[in-house]
């Protein structure tokens, strides 16, 4: 067991139950089903993992028209058919028309790969089904030209999912799992401490305060998540803004100062004001 | 030892597989897990919890089953044998205490001294100067302060306060619910029938090749729109007072259904039916629905499914101004009759305990305005009640 191990890079902070996840599909070549709240991440793990291993990365992003074949490979028949009216000597090679898919591409791949299937919730519901074998025993077969595609090196598969649709059990048993959870307000300093490294000491706390403040609001239709934390500290910092105008008297009693990076949806700044005036009120 | 654990997953309502047990064994065996309880802790939920609603319960019966999980690391560092054990202390120990050691009586002394006092101790232990456990004085144990400690398990003096499964963070995540969307989806599945509408984006084959053939060959595309559920679905929920305790499951109903029907109206009604339903309930007597306009506006292609416990005051059926917020001229009976007669192809799906049916007086009488119709909504009800759908009387109206 002498492979690297993933303990997180420079760009990303990585908690010991998410290093232990990682490394365990990494060690048993399992895929790893990663959901949490949008924000946390999920995507950018799999870039990282692939940078701090130096493996090469293949994305495939899911949509809601995909299907499992996109992955695997798509039998371009109908050039094909334009191409034998033309003349064209390619025709002959059936293997002129096939299309490779990102599963394909990462099976090909000379060294073992990192394979993230993005957004799975997206597809339809039988998606995660179609894709059962390809994912257990890491090969498929090409029917137009009677091929077994087979992996070179088992990829390191990461799946990501936003809980818009719940997963079939069966797929579910081929997965590691990990739920990311939204950061602790000492795992999120070090992850702002990563994007910001020269962040003032107290502008970077009076951020981090106001900002669970936000999230705590009850009733909010969207929470702010890490990413748009990072957004707001930028935008901060590019104004230029000093810590004392984060703290007003009360944080209760004011709104956050350019908002519109933390709230993205006009019924929650509506509450905001609304908590903030009742705020004022009771205070008087 | 670890069956067991397997075995108390399941009674304590996990769903866990055996492949996905044994590919916990399968990541132990590869030592991913051997450096603490913690990693052992967050290696087996993520191989054998695949939802995050059931961390809860999964800490739960964690903590139950290894109260004091340094003593089941404990237990495994016992049956190893005495040269792994050695090598790591060695790793650990500076050279002064490994004289200290040699003071003690040596390595298998302590060893020997170690077992024993393994097969005395009965109970997980902390403090203390004797037994086995965390933070004592004791040289076995982990976090101690002998120096001829024999470090097992963890890493010392870096523990939480409090252990990861105590902590319990998931708590509110776990909902306990049974019928999950993608159940209820399924279920809905039932009630498909493809029609092709809409824009033209598929290839028609057969068409293709039909076309080419009359163009002497030359290659002549020809596209057909997507197949699509083509059945038109009519909601009507009850909300408000008795509802309240089943607004999970409805809105569960509510999410699937609507992930998976194209034609899908709702409206909801307080109780029973009337004259009147309304779409959003923050404006529901300003903004209504005549129960007349929408039975003309709503043809009888549509399937209507009525959601509701039918839990009430039997007057609320019977008489004229039943209703129990405001005055109907006409009873709940007089509507729902013109519903069912106006839409053949309608079910009742009642939240409220099939047992329980018998005993409320107003679930009877509406089950017989529908025509016995009404199913609980359970999975094998929703079944049912989309069995009952889909026979219904086809109308030649709708075109396959």
């Amino acid at each position: 067991m002498n492979q690297a191990r993933f303990t997180g890079t420079d760009r990303y902070v990585a908690t010991p139950d998410l290093m232990t996840a990682v490394n365990a599909a990494v060690t048993l070549a399992r895929p790893l089903l990663i959901k949490g709240e949008p924000g946390t991440g999920k995507t950018q793990l799999a870039e990282e993992i692939a940078r701090s291993l130096a493996r090469p990365l293949y994305e495939w992003h899911v949509k809601s028209t995909s299907k499992a074949q996109h992955g695997l490979y798509e039998y371009d028949a109908v050039s094909r058919l334009r191409d034998s009216q033309l003349g064209d000597e390619k025709v002959r090679e059936i293997r002129n028309y096939i299309v490779k898919g990102r599963l394909w591409e990462a099976f090909d791949s000379d060294v073992q790969p990192v394979l993230l299937i993005d957004e799975i919730d997206k597809a339809d519901i039988e998606f995660p089904n179609d894709l059962l074998r390809e994912l257990d025993r890491m090969e498929f077969y090409v029917h137009e030209t009677r091929e077994l595609v087979k992996a070179r090196h088992r990829p390191i598969i990461l799946i990501t999912s936003n809980n818009e649709k719940e997963l079939p059990d069966a797929f579910l048993r081929r997965c590691f799992f990990h739920y990311i959870r939204f950061p602790d307000a000492a795992t999120m300093e070090k992850i702002v401490r990563v994007h910001f490294p020269d962040l003032k000491k107290e502008l970077l706390a009076e951020a981090l305060t106001a900002f669970f403040d936000v999230r705590e609001t009850p009733g909010l239709k969207k929470k702010p998540s890490t990413s748009e934390l990072l957004d707001w500290i930028k935008l901060l910092v590019a104004e230029d803004i000093p810590p004392e105008a984060l703290r007003g008297d009360d944080p209760k009693k004011t709104i956050p100062i350019l908002h519109g990076a933390l709230l993205k949806n006009e019924q929650d700044v509506h509450l905001f004001e609304q908590l903030v005036f009742l705020n004022r009120r009771a205070g008087r | 030892m670890l069956v067991r654990f397997f075995g108390d997953l399941r009674a304590g309502g996990i769903p866990v597989t055996l492949p996905e047990f044994l590919s916990l064994l399968e990541a132990l065996e590869a030592r991913i897990a051997a450096q603490s309880p913690e990693q052992f802790y967050y290696l087996a939920r993520m191989a054998l919890v695949k939802d995050e609603r059931h961390f809860d319960r999964f800490d739960r019966v964690f903590a139950e089953h290894f109260a004091g999980a340094e003593k089941v690391f404990e237990k495994i560092v016992a049956e190893l044998p005495d040269e792994w054990l050695k090598q790591l202390t060695e790793r650990l120990l500076t050279e002064e205490e490994k004289q200290r050691v040699a003071a003690l009586g040596g390595w298998n002394k302590l060893l020997e001294t170690l077992r024993e006092r393994l097969a005395e101790q009965k109970k997980r232990h902390e403090g203390g100067s004797k037994w086995i456990g965390t933070g004592g004085t004791s040289p076995f144990g982990h976090g101690g302060f002998n120096p001829e400690g024999v470090r097992i398990g963890g890493k010392g003096g870096q523990r939480r306060a409090v252990k990861v499964w105590d902590a319990r963070d998931y708590r509110n995540l776990d909902d306990g619910v049974e019928l999950g969307t993608r159940n209820l989806k399924m279920a809905l599945r039932r009630l498909r029938r493809f029609a092709r509408e809409g824009a033209a984006e598929e290839l028609d084959l057969d068409g293709t090749i039909d076309a080419t053939a009359r163009n002497a060959g030359l290659l002549d595309l020809k596209l057909v729109p997507e197949r699509r559920n083509a059945v038109k679905l009519l909601l009507l929920l009850d909300i408000g007072g008795s509802m309240d305790a089943h607004v999970r499951v409805c809105e569960e109903l509510f999410s699937a259904a609507r992930a998976e029907f194209k034609h899908l109206e709702y409206f909801y009604f307080h109780n029973f039916t009337y004259e009147r339903f309304w779409k959003d309930n923050r404006r529901r007597f300003s903004v209504v629905t005549n129960t007349t306009s929408l039975l003309r506006t709503f043809n009888s292609d549509y399937r209507v499914v009525i959601v509701g416990d039918a839990t009430m005051s039997p007057y609320e059926i019977e008489q004229p101004g039943g209703s129990v917020e405001h005055w109907n001229e006409e009873s709940g009976r007089v509507w729902m009759s013109r519903i069912t007669a106006h839409f053949p192809r309608l079910v009742w799906l009642n939240p409220e305990a099939e047992d329980r049916w018998k005993w409320t007086p107003s679930i009877g009488i509406a089950r017989d305005l529908v025509g016995g119709r009404m199913f609980p909504l359970t999975l094998h009800g929703l079944d049912d009640a989309m069995r009952e759908l889909k026979r219904g009387k086809a109308t030649p109206a709708l075109s396959g």
